[in-house]
């Protein structure tokens, strides 16, 4: 029976990951990529030759386009008018020149995220995403290269904690299965959404998804987190995992790291539920880690370790889309890598050092403060509508607020984590120091 | 007495050499790098390929640097 159960995980998993690789993705709208080599601006017109082509091509610029943002010679991505194909609405550089300033702001927020994303699971993304592209990265390149760094990171953090003994690989990868094929209907639900009410639609949604999510969940987990500390700092299951665990749907699976023994059936919503809002949030395991801990009744460090597998799935399902499209800008992912690698290691070993409950009071106040953020960015897009009459330097100043309370949430979990850690690593070194001048005596 | 665990300085050095020659080499061909790791065809293979690459050697560097520092891991009794 055991032998079937990994043959067909195995069989779910190859299916899944290739029909994601494969299925259409690419990012929204109609773009183009490649160099723009004369611009004629009486005329209004680029000649445009694109990646992988020969042919020029002869393009109309909108009004919109401002002078400033024809680059000759640089490889460019252009938007194209979905009715006219040969008519630019957009043009963005798509690669950015990485100043000193530039990776200084993106070496520190991989770390910070880095740190997150090796204590809690997730996180980071979050930040990273809209971070880059304040730097002027295109939306598609910043989600390309974001994606491609998050499968190493969820690597390195999945293979420390799997060494502390943390990681329920069994539950990770069954998770990771199903989390793809959330990932796919996330994306097909993105899209109509698109087609219908634009960019603006679109925003509205993933801010509407996230506020609800965040407040709900990240209440649920925050409250829990108090209600252990102040009992004294003991993790019980919940009353819904424990009633799940009894409910017999074969094949019935021991998962042995989490301590848990449930039908297979009761672990593919939640990473269904991962997946699908990966796909809307960029942020799976704000569902996935509390998804593992109430529903099928895992403690927080088992969940947040394992979400790492369920991270380093999709990820790299995920990057190898985006490598296809041709939007990864592997400096800026090299370039998080290079201080995230050390932020998900110390993370990772933070875990061991603190109380149990610490995890739900960094999640939960991470997703509290993020709610606030993104409800924040809500009335723009409701502006961009047409739904609420804002003036431009009002919904400037919203957005601003937004995206520095972001940046406060991610700053916020890893002072808590970097604090408790620090206090950890003080108490175990004086009781080494105890036990040694004891054995002295 | 408990044995003290060697501290990998060895393992450091070498991984932090290749890992910042790797970085300069990426960083000093800028343009060929963006440019072949976004062509189609076989090339789509050159940013994952590179993220393994790195994690590796940055991931075995970093870890080792973590453990010379003397961070590391609670130890479980």
């Amino acid at each position: 029976m055991k032998k079937l159960v990994v043959i067909l995980l195995a069989i779910v998993l190859a299916i899944s990951f290739t029909s994601s690789v494969f299925a259409g993705g690419a990012p929204r709208g109609v773009f183009n990529k490649g160099i723009i080599t004369v611009f004629n601006e009486q005329a209004g017109t680029i000649l445009f030759t694109p990646n992988d082509a020969e042919e020029e091509l002869t393009l109309t610029l909108d009004k919109s386009v401002k002078q400033d943002e024809i680059t000759i010679g640089k490889r460019v991505i252009v938007s194209l008018d979905t009715k006219d194909h040969s008519r630019v609405l957009n043009v963005t550089r798509m690669f950015i020149d990485l100043n000193a300033k530039n990776m200084v702001f993106i070496l520190f927020v991989g770390f910070v995220g880095g740190l997150v994303s090796g204590f809690i699971g997730s996180g980071g993304a979050f930040v990273l995403t809209p971070g880059m592209m304040s730097l002027g990265v295109p939306a598609a390149v910043a989600v390309a290269s974001n994606m491609c760094h998050k499968f190493p990171k969820a690597m390195v953090g999945a293979y420390k904690r799997l060494k502390y003994g943390q990681v329920d690989l069994k539950l990770g990868l069954i998770m990771g299965a199903s989390a793809i094929a959330g990932v796919q209907i996330g994306i097909k639900v993105q899209e109509f959404i698109f087609n219908a009410w634009g960019d603006a639609g679109s925003n509205l949604y993933v801010s509407v998804a996230f506020v609800f999510i965040l407040v709900t969940v990240g209440g649920y987990v925050f409250r829990d987190a108090m209600k252990i500390s102040k009992s004294g700092g003991e993790e019980k299951p919940s009353k819904l995992a424990l009633a799940i665990q009894k409910i017999n749907i074969p094949p019935m699976i021991h998962l042995k790291t989490a301590n848990v023994r449930i039908s297979v059936w009761f672990t593919v919503p939640v990473g269904f539920a991962t997946g699908l809002m990966a796909a809307t949030i960029a942020v799976g395991g704000f569902v996935g880690v509390p998804g593992m801990m109430y529903v099928i009744g895992a403690s927080s460090l088992v969940a947040s370790a394992s979400e790492l597998v369920v991270a380093f799935t999709m990820g790299f399902a995920g990057s190898i889309k985006w490598a296809m499209a041709g939007l990864i800008d592997i400096r800026l992912t090299l370039l998080i890598l290079a201080a995230s690698l050390f932020g998900v290691q110390l993370g990772a070993l933070g875990t061991t050092y603190v109380k149990e409950h610490m995890i739900k009071v960094v999640m939960g106040s991470i997703m509290l403060i993020v709610a606030v953020s993104r409800g924040l960015a809500i009335p723009k897009y409701l502006t961009d509508l047409g739904l609420l009459s804002l003036q431009p330097a009002t919904t400037n100043i919203l957005m601003k607020a937004s995206f520095a309370i972001m940046a406060l949430a991610l700053m916020t979990g890893a002072i808590i984590i970097l604090k408790n850690m620090i206090k950890g690593m003080r108490l175990e070194k004086q009781k080494e120091v105890e036990v040694a001048t004891s054995h002295v005596k | 007495m408990q044995g003290k665990k060697k501290k990998p300085y060895a393992l450091a050095l070498i991984m932090g050499i290749l890992s910042i020659a790797s970085y300069f080499v990426i960083f000093s061909n800028q343009e060929m790098v963006t440019d072949l790791s976004t062509r189609s065809g076989y090339f789509i293979a050159l940013p994952i390929v590179a993220a393994f690459y790195f994690s590796f050697i940055h991931g075995a560097f970093s870890s080792s640097i973590l453990s010379v520092l003397g961070i590391e891991a609670k130890k479980k009794k």
